[in-house]
């Protein structure tokens, strides 16, 4: 099994990254509501991404983190393309595919591959794991050096899983060994970028930690960038070299882990950094409390998305909206969209 | 004497594929005032226990022995009728998924006046002005005009509200909460784990806590039992078990958890393998087959011989490591993983 891995050396971020694999600039989706009888009119939108900027490199790995609802999900589905973008543009290795067709698209999908959330909606119950693992090679024409068998075999090796399984269909595994078949799957297409979507969050912890420690390992060995999507906080900071933290839609910082975790500057992050528990009795850090819930993504606050639950803010949030953008004291690279961050000085380590 | 003393609780159901021992020899108490925190993986026991102690088992599959005192009335064989009049009125239960406990088809303020209704037989007009006030009393505003809601109106952070108010309709003096802030964002988790603090200081209601997450348990439990398999492996205070945890699986549990203030690099240390099925569950120590130290105990004994669990003042752990070992493998090789001075 993969667990000796983890512990053999301890995995170091990826010195040598490329050029930008993925950028996205002014990302956005409103999906329509329609109201009426016969004549649908459209009577709002919900904007579940609205105006989102952000760069994968190669072999990097951002973080995107947020609270549900706050269309982080809908970011992963729009780079996949599994949803067509309102607006905005998506460059895969310089190439425009906001809009490209399903026929000219097909190469690129292959290099850009997806793991779910759920390990028991993803897998086919009616086929074998080597049914599973084979398709997307068959629909994208890839013959390996040996055959298909040989290859799942090594791919169901590589995951942690016995190759003699190949023939075993998805009831007879656990959770954890339901994910490691995901992996396998998209490790088949051998892509470039994977879109992780909450891929531990359905896990036990004592097998979250052997599935994120088997994603650390693909990361390094092969040099896959992620796009890893989630909501625990400690988590994404393991698993991150950069991470973007989302509220309704927008991106509210986008920085190195450590500039996000050490010194937060916009309110939300450190809202969220204080909020998530830590097993530690010991740990008497000031707790900020926001009041009420996330506002309704279909009529968003004026100005700043933030401003109704924000213990800072002025009327010029109301009527502003903070552009992403490397404020005073910001290290580089290192942007928040906020006009009263908080002093980088007094940020809670 | 504690509230609720549970005794060598054992459960067990007949399925198809033979007898699951869900629960095995099961013993803890819980306090006035206090919150037990329980916590293990999914099928480790927790939420069987609890369904236990408020009796909601189907006795046609189900075996349950063993004792539960619940202020001193035996609930093991009782009859359906007792237990209906503690249900939701001496001890209460709040459930993980709220959309699910909560019906579509009534309005959320009437959901909460049935119970109180029903057993301090209250009129309607005083039952509704409870929910009200209720509704109030767990934070949420405008309860006049909300408590005509329908639960589909309320945001997921407020449907958990409305089912502690509902837990808690009839002043409950035992509260079950199992996995109450799981499906919750962090920032309404918070929320939440502060007013159930809050109300326990207000009304000295004794809390089960059931939650897989040990970061939940450092902010609200004073005592904690961890399961494993149906059996409790260890037991402590909220302290012990965060800081010098003895046994095995506990230290698997926290060194798996990656940690904000460790440094960046330390890879998490996952427990090996996979937990056991219950139709057969593993002989001696349950953990045995997933246990990195067994070697240390020698010989095939934690295959063998099932570990007791001793308590010295509320303190133990189900282990055939000896205590100075304990301390010493805890203090050279996982107290580093954790990231803690």
């Amino acid at each position: 099994m993969s667990e000796q891995l983890s512990l053999a050396k301890p995995a170091l971020p990826s010195q040598r990254k490329g050029g930008p694999l993925l950028e996205v600039e002014g990302l956005t989706k409103h999906f329509p509501l329609r109201d009426g009888f016969l004549f649908k009119r459209q009577v709002g939108a919900v904007q579940a991404v609205d105006g989102v900027d952000f760069t994968i490199h190669e072999g990097e790995a951002l973080g995107l983190v947020g609270e549900s609802g706050c269309g982080k999900s809908t970011t992963g589905r729009l780079v996949t393309r599994l949803l067509e973008p309102t607006a905005g543009q998506i460059l895969y290795q310089g190439h425009n595919i906001t809009h490209t067709d399903r026929k000219h698209l097909a190469p690129i999908r292959s290099q850009i591959q997806m793991i779910f959330q759920d390990p028991y909606a993803s897998l086919n119950p009616r086929q074998t794991v080597g049914t599973i693992i084979t398709g997307p090679m068959e629909i994208n024409h890839i013959q390996p050096p040996g055959g298909h068998e040989k290859r799942v075999r090594e791919l169901l090796e590589t995951v942690g899983l016995n190759p003699e399984h190949y023939n075993r269909f998805p009831h007879e595994f656990s959770g954890g060994q339901r994910q490691r078949i995901g992996i396998a799957r998209a490790l088949g297409m051998q892509p470039k970028l994977i879109i992780a979507d909450e891929p531990v969050s359905a896990l036990d912890v004592s097998i979250q930690a052997q599935v994120v420690n088997l994603l650390q390992k693909l990361q390094h060995e092969l040099g896959i960038a992620f796009l890893f999507i989630a909501h625990d906080l400690a988590i994404v900071r393991h698993f991150s070299h950069r991470v973007a933290v989302m509220y309704l839609g927008k991106i509210m910082e986008i920085g190195n882990r450590t500039d996000i975790y050490e010194t937060p500057r916009h309110p939300y992050t450190h809202a969220l950094l204080s909020a998530a528990p830590e097993a530690n009795p010991d740990d008497e850090q000031e707790r900020i409390r926001l009041a009420g819930d996330v506002p309704s993504p279909i009529n968003p606050p004026t100005g700043c998305r933030f401003r109704t639950r924000c213990w800072k803010a002025q009327q010029k949030c109301t009527t502003e909206e903070p552009p992403l953008l490397q404020i005073a004291g910001n290290n580089t690279g290192h942007l928040t969209a906020c006009h009263y961050p908080q002093d980088p000085t007094t940020a809670t380590p | 004497m504690p509230f609720l003393s549970v005794h060598d609780l054992s459960v067990q159901f007949a399925t198809e594929d033979g007898i699951v021992k869900a629960v095995d020899g099961l013993s803890f108490d819980v306090e006035r005032g206090r919150t037990l925190g329980i916590v293990g993986e999914s099928g480790s026991g927790k939420s069987v226990t609890n369904l236990a102690v408020l009796g909601l088992h189907n006795p046609r599959n189900t075996a349950i022995t063993g004792e539960i005192v619940l202020n001193g009335h035996e609930l093991t064989g009782a009859p359906q009728r007792t237990l209906e009049k503690l249900r939701g009125n001496t001890m209460a239960m709040i459930f993980q998924d709220s959309l699910s406990a909560l019906s579509p088809y009534y309005t959320v303020g009437r959901q909460i006046a049935e119970p109180f209704r029903k057993h301090t037989g209250a009129s309607r007009k005083a039952a509704r002005e409870r929910a009200v006030e209720m509704l109030r009393r767990v934070g949420i505003p405008q309860p006049e005009l909300r408590v005509d809601d329908y639960p589909h109106q309320f945001s997921g952070g407020m449907r958990q509200r409305a089912v502690i108010a509902l837990a808690l309709v009839c002043d409950p003096q035992l509260l079950i909460a199992d996995e109450p802030t799981t499906a919750l964002d962090v920032t309404v988790q918070a929320q939440i784990l502060d007013l159930l603090k809050q109300l326990q200081q207000e009304t000295g209601t004794a809390i089960i806590f059931i939650t897989h997450d040990l970061g939940v348990v450092a902010r609200i439990c004073d005592d904690v039992l961890v399961m494993y398999a149906g059996r409790c492996v260890e037991r402590g205070t909220v302290r012990d078990i965060l800081t010098t945890p003895r046994h095995p699986y506990a230290w698997g549990l926290l060194s798996s958890v990656p940690r904000r203030k460790a440094p960046v690099d330390a890879p998490l240390r996952p427990i090996p393998g996979t937990p056991p099925s219950l139709l057969k569950p593993p002989t001696g120590c349950p953990f045995h087959p997933r246990c990195e130290f067994r070697e240390y105990v020698g010989d095939t004994r934690c295959q063998d011989e099932r570990p007791m669990l001793t308590l010295d003042s509320g303190r133990g752990a189900a282990c055939h490591l000896p205590a100075e070992q304990q301390k010493s493998i805890f203090a050279e090789q996982i107290r580093p993983l954790l990231g803690r001075s």
